[in-house]
């Protein structure tokens, strides 16, 4: 009877060991992460010399995340009416990027700066070892509208330009 | 309520399999049919499978159309049936312990034990008395490590080991500096070979071992074992090596190589996990302190109930790859051969991460430029393989081994290594190809870095903002 009793213990103990693990396991990556992954949107590239567009160039490459972000902003209005990017990274940089260069289109310049990371991260759900992915995108916005307006002043032929990049352009 | 139900269920059948007494094998069968009909019962389906349905697997957040095809033989290989044929009769009804000396439960499992002793003596050229089971090669690198350093502690204070080790030996050797002995981590060449010179020098008169693993788990470069082991005889010190990644691939010898102690493990060569080997040689003797105590088991070197099944499987598969390493090598290297001629039919910017001639075949660690590894793993997620780099831990440094090569930075980020075994066929590895050409050329498309150089622009030229 002991027996009996030990082996009914042992066959809960069992089932229910064996149907835990698949539910603990932690996401490696957040479904959001995934689809951007998948699909990005908005990769690819302007022509950089033309004054409507920004390029914002973040990360280096011994860090393992480049980010190029680039905008096209409507003079008039000083709407961002298009976005690019290229990213060289893991798949939450990949998918910061292209969250980032979503967010941006038709908003206002001084809208985006505004963007924090933090928005990012939680729309991605990043774990803490990936929240350095969202800074940079968050850095490759600024960087691109820092550029922008750095391209304008220079047109206007008004004050000296500031070398704005962080990351410097080739 | 219903999982009342459900165990009163369970528990009938049970109970009916318990008073019936057929035939022991009978039994099993009856057993293992009442279990799988208790779980068809439940509602849910077999537990163990339930991240896996008709549409394809689903876990830790990843979608898969099916198993993805698996490439990671560095990691761990699967148990050839052979080798699991060899071990179920002493896990179902030869189950004594083999330390039993009173009845004959313990006397055919004891029996078991010492043949594949000699089964693994064999293919180190070693007498079985020479071999101490461990629960692997990572108790096996301790065990040599600390315990030999421990032992000889009065006289010696330094060891010398490489950068590129197993964590376990570095691992090791930190915990000895900790205690206050000095360590020199030799340096290695663009291929990952020491430099003898180097190692020559590093011998002073206190250094009470030499340890150097075979055959590298992450490039697969072998070490020149002959020569490192004349100049250990020369100055007398011991010389312990980490071969988990060598034994059944490359032959071994240890007279040839003169070691003192070797770390084997069985699950890196369709053997089970969780058992290993240590070789400690007799003549001259080598002593060791043991990192376990207990019942006096294994010489007293390592405590603990020897697993009797897990080692008769250790032993069928040192038996099998003694028999077929010819024959495994020949077709392992064809089809490395393959995959690395079709990736660079297809792709330029490849780049094989260690020497290419002293290497053991099954393993290609690769790296994509451009392409940061850890996404392009991503993609990959039909083909089980894994990235040099560390980027998914907390880290975010690329691989230690890699950098020891001094591979670039950023090259070290694109790595990716491709294990190729016994089971491996031409099909998995087309289908490998097929999928990382595609991945590869889908992130190229995507990155900044191609995108730059396309345009003629040297990126090491560029002035990186270092986060």
């Amino acid at each position: 009877m002991l027996r009996l009793a030990s082996k009914r213990v042992l066959e809960i103990a069992a089932r229910d060991g064996a149907t835990r693990p698949a539910q603990v396991l932690p996401r490696l990556y957040h479904e959001r992460v995934i689809e951007h992954y998948d699909k990005p949107l908005n990769v690819g590239s302007f022509d950089k010399n033309d004054p409507a567009v920004g390029t914002g160039l973040v990360g280096a490459p011994a860090c393992g995340d480049v980010m190029k972000l680039q905008i096209k902003v409507d003079e008039e209005t000083g709407k961002i009416v298009d976005a690019r990017f290229k990213t060289f990274g893991c798949g939450s940089a990949i998918a910061s990027s292209s969250v980032a260069s979503e967010w941006v289109k038709g908003k206002q310049l001084e809208e985006v700066v505004t963007i924090k990371n933090t928005e990012i991260a939680k729309y991605l759900s990043l774990p803490p070892v990936k929240l350095h992915c969202s800074m940079l995108a968050e850095d490759a916005i600024k960087a691109a509208v820092k550029d922008y307006e750095a391209k304008r002043t220079k047109s206007n032929g008004s004050s000296t330009a500031e070398p704005a990049e962080k990351a410097a352009e080739a | 309520m219903m999982a009342s139900k459900l165990l009163a269920s369970a528990s009938s059948t049970l109970r009916k399999t318990l008073t019936t007494k057929p035939n022991p094998h009978h039994l099993l069968v009856r057993r293992l049919s009442s279990s799988s009909s208790a779980a068809a019962v439940a509602a849910d389906p077999a537990p163990a499978d339930s991240y896996e349905d008709a549409n394809g697997i689903t876990m830790k957040g990843v979608r898969i159309s099916g198993r993805p095809l698996y490439l990671d033989m560095q990691a761990t290989s699967p148990v050839d049936p052979r080798v699991l044929d060899a071990m179920l009769p002493y896990y179902l009804s030869r189950y004594g312990n083999p330390h039993s000396r009173t009845h004959l439960y313990g006397w055919e499992s004891e029996n078991a034990v010492e043949t594949a002793r000699s089964q693994i003596a064999a293919i180190i050229k070693a007498s079985p008395k020479e071999i101490v089971f461990t629960s692997g090669a990572t108790e096996s690198n301790n065990i040599s490590v600390k315990g030999v350093m421990h032992f000889y502690k009065d006289k010696k204070r330094h060891v010398i080991t490489t950068q590129t080790e197993h964590k376990c030996v570095l691992d090791s050797c930190r915990h000895l500096q900790q205690e206050g002995f000095d360590v020199t981590y030799l340096p290695v060449g663009s291929d990952g070979i020491i430099d003898l010179h180097a190692l020559r020098s590093a011998i002073r008169p206190d250094t009470g071992l030499v340890s150097i693993m075979a055959v590298n788990n992450e490039i697969g470069v072998i070490q020149p074992m002959e020569e490192i082991g004349n100049i250990c005889k020369e100055f007398k010190v011991p010389f312990h090596t980490d071969a988990a990644q060598a034994l059944g691939k490359i032959p071994i010898d240890v007279e040839k190589w003169n070691v003192s102690l070797m770390s084997l493990s069985g699950h890196k060569i369709y053997g089970p996990k969780g058992v290993g080997a240590l070789y400690m040689r007799r003549r001259p003797r080598i002593r060791v302190e043991p990192q376990m105590n207990g019942g006096g088991q294994e010489r007293g070197i390592r405590s603990g109930t020897v697993p009797t099944p897990l080692v008769v499987g250790f032993g069928a598969a040192c038996e099998l790859a003694m028999r077929e390493m010819e024959y495994d090598e020949k077709r392992i290297r064809a089809l490395q051969e393959r995959m690395l001629n079709r990736i660079r039919e297809k792709l330029d910017g490849v780049v094989v991460n260690g020497s290419e001639e002293r290497r053991y075949v099954g393993n290609l660690n690769l790296s994509f430029a451009y392409v940061e590894g850890e996404s392009l793993l991503m993609g990959l997620k039909e083909v089980a393989v894994s990235s040099g780099s560390a980027c998914t831990s907390a880290s975010l440094e690329p691989s230690y081994v890699l950098r020891a090569l001094g591979v670039d930075e950023d090259m070290a980020h694109t790595s990716i290594r491709f294990g190729i075994g016994r089971f491996t066929t031409e099909a998995e590895i087309d289908r490998a190809v097929e999928l990382t050409v595609e991945r590869v050329e889908k992130l190229r498309e995507m990155s900044p870095l191609y995108e730059m150089v396309k345009e003629g622009i040297n990126i090491k030229d560029i002035q990186w903002a270092q986060h």
